[in-house]
């Protein structure tokens, strides 16, 4: 049998303090070539510290990262130089054109000029903004800024492709035209890296995904086996009841979660235990579904609000 | 992650397209504001002022003023590219994350903005020497030594900014600086008056700040007094430029190496 290939990111007991706040706590990753990794959880959980010591920009206070083999603290310039990265926030140059923003970059990876003007050309193309090539940044919508992104983030045809929340404050069909391409880029081959907050997202597009909270890991799978494990099956809403429904979901011992306004029902027979309330309670505002990486991330992480 | 390369070329040049986009208007004030300065000061006020003596020199108040000018557009241009420029491309534009990402150090781009910086001082002063020149203010060719000095200077300067941008919490705190070190320069090192007017421990303090030495270099060569004496100013501006260099890149370190 060959030997697997090498890992793309292998972090290891990975620390990361400001002060006294530990934001990154121990945390081990190990990314095969040519999947999209996610990086799942709430506000402050650690996603974006972990991307930035992946990238080479914040040192490590503890433990190692390797980078396509390379040590991201003592090889950083060799580390970037593969990278593509597309940040949270929008940070395209307002003082260039949409093409210039690609060819300046291009400069920093010092891209010969005809081979950039060639490759600016092609992604501009790849991301439909060949019509907005001249147009200032102002003047994109917040769709066109992302897809900028992700172009600029090509421009040196990347091994490793960072994803901070790519799609975050997009319509639909801006983030349906990103989530296509970059599925074109895993067919590719480019490994992807992607921290998200929306599980759809997540389900889309990884392959193997982690749960961060407070810095740690607390889960890790592919997104099917995460459903399955955490929670069940089916999963029954319902948003409005009969008095003696609660009592007699516990007197069934059914694993029902309650909240103010909605109970959720957890169930690996969906129809069954939908079809035993029907005969017994007026069941009209209930919703019978499967089960979602949604349920598994309130789950794992709570409901309280992050802030 | 520390240390910095000839990559920081690729910042410099960035900065460069940008000033290229609007040259038309960049290039206007270094013409009218010495034009504007030597009406009012050096014409109008220069009649009640009469001759100037500086260094066994008697001057007239334009003769005077001009050289002092273009010290002033040095410092100016330098200091407020890597004050205002560098702080809004630095923090509103995040333009310096967008460049870290790829292979360039932090240092790369502080150098490159630095360095851009002194650019501006050199186009400056070269654009004011004509302007001065054909007012015959200026004697040639001895005053073109202004424009490598003006680099030096220009690194000084630019260095100096990019402290004050790496230590300011934001842009409305820039007003602290600027009152309290860039403007006594403006008005205490040898611009309007010579520093030998002041009162003794005031010349003593003048004598300290980075603007006195460029205005005496400016100045010298502009009257055509090219010697030795010339090397105090450029030591002096080698010296705390290069000091100032270094601690502009360890603030910066410390502000966003996080």
């Amino acid at each position: 049998m060959p030997a697997p290939p090498p890992p793309v990111i292998e972090a290891r007991s990975v620390v990361k303090r400001f002060g006294d706040i530990v934001a990154v706590d121990g945390i081990d990753l190990t990314v095969p070539p040519g999947i999209c990794f996610g990086l799942l959880g709430p506000n402050g959980a650690g996603k974006t510290t972990t991307v930035r010591m992946i990238q080479s920009v914040s040192p490590l206070s503890q433990g190692a990262i390797r980078v396509l083999g390379l040590d991201v603290a003592r090889q950083a310039r060799q580390v970037k130089a593969q990278l593509g990265v597309c940040p949270q926030e929008d940070n395209l140059d307002p003082d260039f054109t949409v093409r210039r923003n690609l060819l300046v970059y291009a400069r920093y990876f010092r891209i010969p000029a005809g081979e950039a003007r060639r490759r600016a050309d092609e992604l501009l193309e790849f991301l439909q903004l060949t019509e907005k090539a001249s147009a200032p940044i102002r003047e994109l919508s917040g769709g066109m800024k992302r897809r900028l992104v992700l172009a600029r983030a090509l421009i040196n045809n990347p091994r490793l492709l960072l994803l901070d929340e790519p799609t975050t404050g997009l319509d639909p069909q801006g983030r349906h035209a990103i989530w296509q391409r970059v599925r074109a880029l895993k067919r590719a081959g480019t490994t992807i890296l992607l921290t998200t907050h929306y599980m759809e997202e997540a389900a889309q597009l990884c392959d193997t995904l982690v749960i961060m909270d407070h810095g740690r890991v607390i889960a890790s799978g592919s997104p099917e086996r995460l459903v399955s494990e955490h929670v069940s099956r089916d999963v029954l809403e319902i948003w409005g009841w009969e008095d003696g429904l609660p009592a007699f979901l516990e007197s069934q011992g059914w694993e029902a979660e309650r909240l103010a306004d909605r109970i959720f029902l957890y169930t690996d027979q969906g129809d069954a235990v939908y079809r035993e309330l029907t005969s017994r309670f007026r069941m009209d505002q209930c919703l019978l579904r499967r089960g979602t990486l949604e349920d598994v991330f309130l789950k794992l992480t709570g409901r309280d609000l992050r802030e | 992650m520390r240390g910095f390369s000839w990559r920081a070329v690729a910042v410099w040049r960035r900065d460069f397209d940008v000033y290229l986009k609007t040259w038309w208007t960049n290039l206007l004030p270094p013409i009218l504001e010495p034009l504007l300065y030597l009406v009012a000061f050096g014409g109008a006020m220069g009649g009640m002022i009469g001759q100037v003596g500086w260094r066994g020199a008697n001057l007239s108040y334009a003769q005077f003023l001009a050289p002092g000018l273009i010290a002033v557009s040095i410092m100016f241009w330098a200091v407020f590219e890597t004050l205002y420029g560098s702080f809004v491309r630095m923090y509103y534009q995040k333009t310096f994350d967008a460049i870290v990402a790829t292979p360039l150090s932090l240092d790369d781009v502080i150098v490159g903005e630095i360095l851009w910086g002194a650019t501006k001082a050199v186009l400056v002063s070269a654009i004011m020497l004509v302007v001065i020149g054909i007012l015959g203010l200026a004697s040639f060719p001895g005053c073109l030594w202004v424009l490598p000095f003006s680099l030096l200077a220009g690194l000084l300067f630019a260095s100096l900014g990019m402290c004050f941008t790496a230590i300011c919490p934001t842009i409305d705190a820039f007003n602290l600086p600027i009152f309290s070190i860039v403007f006594p320069m403006f008005l205490f090192s040898g611009t309007f008056f010579p520093v030998e007017r002041l009162p003794g421990w005031a010349r003593m303090l003048a004598g300290a700040l980075p603007l006195t030495h460029t205005s005496t270099f400016v100045r010298a060569v502009c009257l055509g007094r090219v010697d030795a004496a010339l090397w105090g100013p450029v030591l002096y501006t080698a010296g705390v430029g290069f000091v100032l260099f270094w601690l502009a890149l360890a603030l910066m370190r410390r502000r966003l190496v996080r």
